[in-house]
């Protein structure tokens, strides 16, 4: 997903290969995670694809399957990888993730602990960030969804910035070697307030933390415990609020027309199709609204500064 | 791993010529500062040198003594544990709290508070007179409050907003923060978002999440806020691949990147070159001559923004005092900061990189330009991009980036076309008193994003 190296970057020299994997976009609500496999084919509403027709084409291109239905074939990148990743967990989306990276001040070099790995939404986000010399630690207690996130920073191909470790960090804390060594710590626990000493203890100094809680009481609790030993103490919410176009031909209100007084919309203009817009771009024009439905919440974060003393 | 380590370590302590954001007062004033042992920093009427705060971890506090009338300095703020452990400040205002943790059941209210400016018994020749005998700013708060008739009668989130009231008048504090893409654009947003086209904090997060900028990648940036996005994508290369800074015309101003405290090894990855540049190459002259005209034009720009910053950096380097920008900053204005290191940030693209650039194409391209129509610019541009490459055009209005989200999915250009505006609600988390801030920034901005596909 990442270039480890410049040549391996995306570029229109670098075709798809047996082994790479690749974002099979459909919609922009329908996106799939695919290993390109020669001899393995992909079947879908829109037919059958031969894997085999993939192999030599760059990514971004357009396939066609069987019945001449078509898909695009995307390479991966950990927002795209967030879309099509299988939910183990609730999981962090590009709004919180984005801005958990920004005020954490994560950059290149950081060393990053997590806990819990989730389904490695953010964790994916964190390795990009760290890349190429710094390091995430994520842990969860669940051993199962700890191996899978595992497998899942492999077939990324994340796995030499991520170390995925099985660890009860609520209750036993982060682990000992890392004390002092945090630039950055990011929780995502049911009782977070329980693991922030041991946060504090791992965190360089002026080092940042950030706690996701979805409930207003776990932040209180959190909040509580941070006043000891952090500082510019700050919690937030962040959402998304997606827009729709449509270009549209609005009926005009003209008095003169048709000899009616007005009240009556004149006749329809004929709307026209195909290449309108381009001909003619000021016959109609392009509207835009919010659409309908949003996600309403996802979690509070709440964002400290571990206290420097002199 | 141990070097990167070290650097790492090294980059959260100031030193000499290093730049630092410094937050005076809890944010009232913020002013971006180079350090040097003759740089002064002027706070309320004592000027005050600013060689105490090189060395120091960043996340220090400094508080300023100004005893009798010599020169006033800043020292290290020694926490009084008992005061300072149970006081937070937030957004103004106070949490205090009782031994247990809880709130303390406050009986108290303001029934017998009555405006009439007789509860303070000092008088300003009083305070002066305590000055004079060399009274410390906090003895001066203890004695005003000694003095208050009323102080007592306060319930103690007022009793602590009154002591805050007085620390920032008599013993203001100083934060050493660092400059980075986070604490920049907040500062900017806040005393002086104009300059960098009201481009929130969170929305310039999701230009560089929506973009995927990583490291080994060549980004192709048209930022004309400032020089912020140019500077937080370079932060995010961390001195792999390269930003290339693309412009129309004469090229703009980065001021801001010099304010991150980005290695010379960061520097060197930020280029720039004109748009008209990055096209000429891509066409036979007589298919396009327009193009030719436009990159002669800018070629002679690019010279003359040569020498100036060749004057400016040479000028700067004999005069370091000038760095400190703390007169104007009340003037809700940052200025440049005038004298700074000669780094070499926003070198001419090589026609080498250009070429590079023609035939791998970029890997990402950000756009941050309010003032230049955003379709004719993307229909330019995109097709410099490799192609499943993401971008993310930013925009203070929705119009523009509707228009070309229509024309993008007319010409088939790109996939995944999405406008999203961010939306972000600070909290203020007290025991029992736990609500959204009453003040908040209604507006972010607006990005249209998506993924280019293959033409062909």
């Amino acid at each position: 997903m990442l270039a480890s190296h410049p040549e391996k970057r995306i570029s229109f020299n670098r075709l798809i290969r047996n082994g790479d994997l690749v974002i099979v976009y459909e919609r922009h609500d329908n996106m799939k995670a695919v290993t390109v496999s020669e001899g393995s084919v992909l079947q879908n509403r829109f037919g059958v694809f031969k894997h085999s027709d993939w192999i030599g084409k760059p990514f971004g291109s357009k396939v066609f399957s069987s019945k001449g239905g078509f898909v695009y074939l995307l390479a991966p990148t950990p927002e795209l990888w967030t879309l099509v990743l299988s939910h183990r967990t609730q999981i962090l989306y590009i709004a919180d993730i984005s801005f958990v990276i920004m005020y954490l001040e994560i950059v290149p070099g950081c060393l990053v602990l997590e806990s819990g790995t989730g389904s490695g939404s953010l964790t994916t986000s964190l390795a990009r960030a760290v890349a190429p010399t710094g390091h995430v630690y994520t842990f969860d207690f669940h051993e199962q969804r700890s191996a899978s996130a595992r497998d899942d920073f492999e077939r990324t191909g994340l796995s030499n910035l991520i170390s995925c470790g099985v660890r009860d960090i609520q209750g036993v804390g982060f682990p000992d070697e890392f004390t002092g060594l945090a630039d950055s710590v990011f929780l995502d626990l049911p009782q977070p307030w329980l693991a922030i000493p041991s946060a504090a203890k791992m965190l360089k100094q002026d080092g940042t933390l950030c706690s996701f809680s979805p409930c207003i009481e776990q932040v209180q609790r959190s909040c509580d415990v941070l006043q000891s030993r952090f500082t510019d103490i700050r919690t937030f919410e962040v959402l998304l609020r997606t827009y729709e176009i449509r270009e549209g031909q609005m009926e005009s209100f003209r008095g003169d027309d048709n000899g009616s007084n007005g009240s009556i919309p004149c006749k329809r203009r004929q709307c026209s199709d195909g290449n309108y817009v381009l001909s003619n771009p000021t016959s109609s024009s392009v509207m835009v609204r919010p659409c309908g439905e949003a996600r309403g919440h996802t979690g509070y974060l709440t964002f400290a500064r571990l206290k420097c003393f002199t | 791993m141990s070097s990167e380590n070290n650097n790492n370590n090294k980059s959260r302590m100031t030193w000499e010529g290093c730049s630092v954001l410094l937050d005076i007062n809890d944010g009232d004033r913020l002013v971006f500062a180079r350090l040097s042992p003759a740089a002064k920093l002027k706070i309320g009427n004592k000027n005050c040198s600013l060689q105490p705060l090189i060395g120091c971890p960043f996340g220090t506090v400094f508080q300023l003594d100004s005893s009798s009338d010599a020169a006033a300095f800043l020292s290290p703020f020694q926490s009084k544990g008992s005061v300072n452990n149970t006081e937070e400040i937030k957004d103004g205002q106070f949490q205090v709290e009782s031994k247990d943790g809880q709130p303390s059941g406050e009986s108290k209210d303001n029934r017998s508070l009555i405006d009439n400016n007789t509860a303070q018994s000092l008088t300003g020749e009083d305070i002066e007179d305590m000055r004079r005998q060399g009274a410390k700013g906090n003895e001066i708060i203890e004695a005003l409050i000694a003095n208050s008739a009323t102080f007592d009668k306060k319930t103690s989130f007022s009793q602590e907003k009154y002591r805050l009231k007085k620390q920032k008048k008599y013993a203001p504090k100083v934060l050493i923060r660092r400059p980075v893409a986070r604490s920049i654009c907040e500062a900017y947003f806040k005393k002086y978002p104009l300059k960098i086209g009201f481009l929130r904090v969170d929305t310039l997060s999701l230009l560089l999440s929506m973009a995927n900028v990583s490291s080994n990648s060549d980004i192709l940036v048209v930022d004309m806020v400032g020089g912020l996005l140019t500077g937080a994508v370079a932060e995010r290369l961390g001195g792999t691949g390269f930003v290339c800074n693309s412009y129309l015309g004469q090229a703009p101003s980065m001021d801001i990147v010099r304010i991150f405290n980005l290695s010379d090894e960061i520097c060197k990855r930020i280029v720039r070159t004109s748009v008209s540049d990055l096209l000429s190459q891509k066409e036979s002259p007589e298919q396009n001559p327009k193009h030719d005209v436009g990159s002669l034009e800018s070629q002679s720009n690019d010279q003359m923004n040569a020498s100036v910053s060749m004057e400016e950096i040479s000028h700067s380097s004999e005069n370091v005092i000038s760095d400190v920008g703390a007169e104007n900053a009340e003037n809700s204005s940052f200025p440049a900061l005038r004298a700074c290191k000669a780094i070499k940030a926003g070198e001419k693209a090589s026609q080498e990189m250009i070429d590079s650039w023609k035939e791998n194409g970029f890997s990402s391209l950000i756009i941050a330009a309010p003032d230049l129509d955003t379709w004719t610019l993307v229909k330019d541009l995109l097709p410099l991009l490799s192609n499943s490459a993401p971008f993310a055009i930013y925009h203070q209005y929705l119009q523009p980036l509707a228009t070309c989200m229509h024309n993008l999915q007319l010409e088939k250009m790109a996939i995944g076309l999405q406008i999203t505006e961010p939306w972000l609600r600070e909290y203020q988390v007290l025991p029992s008193r736990t609500h959204p801030c009453m003040q908040m920034s209604a507006f972010g901005g607006y990005i249209l994003s998506g993924t280019k596909i293959s033409s062909s």
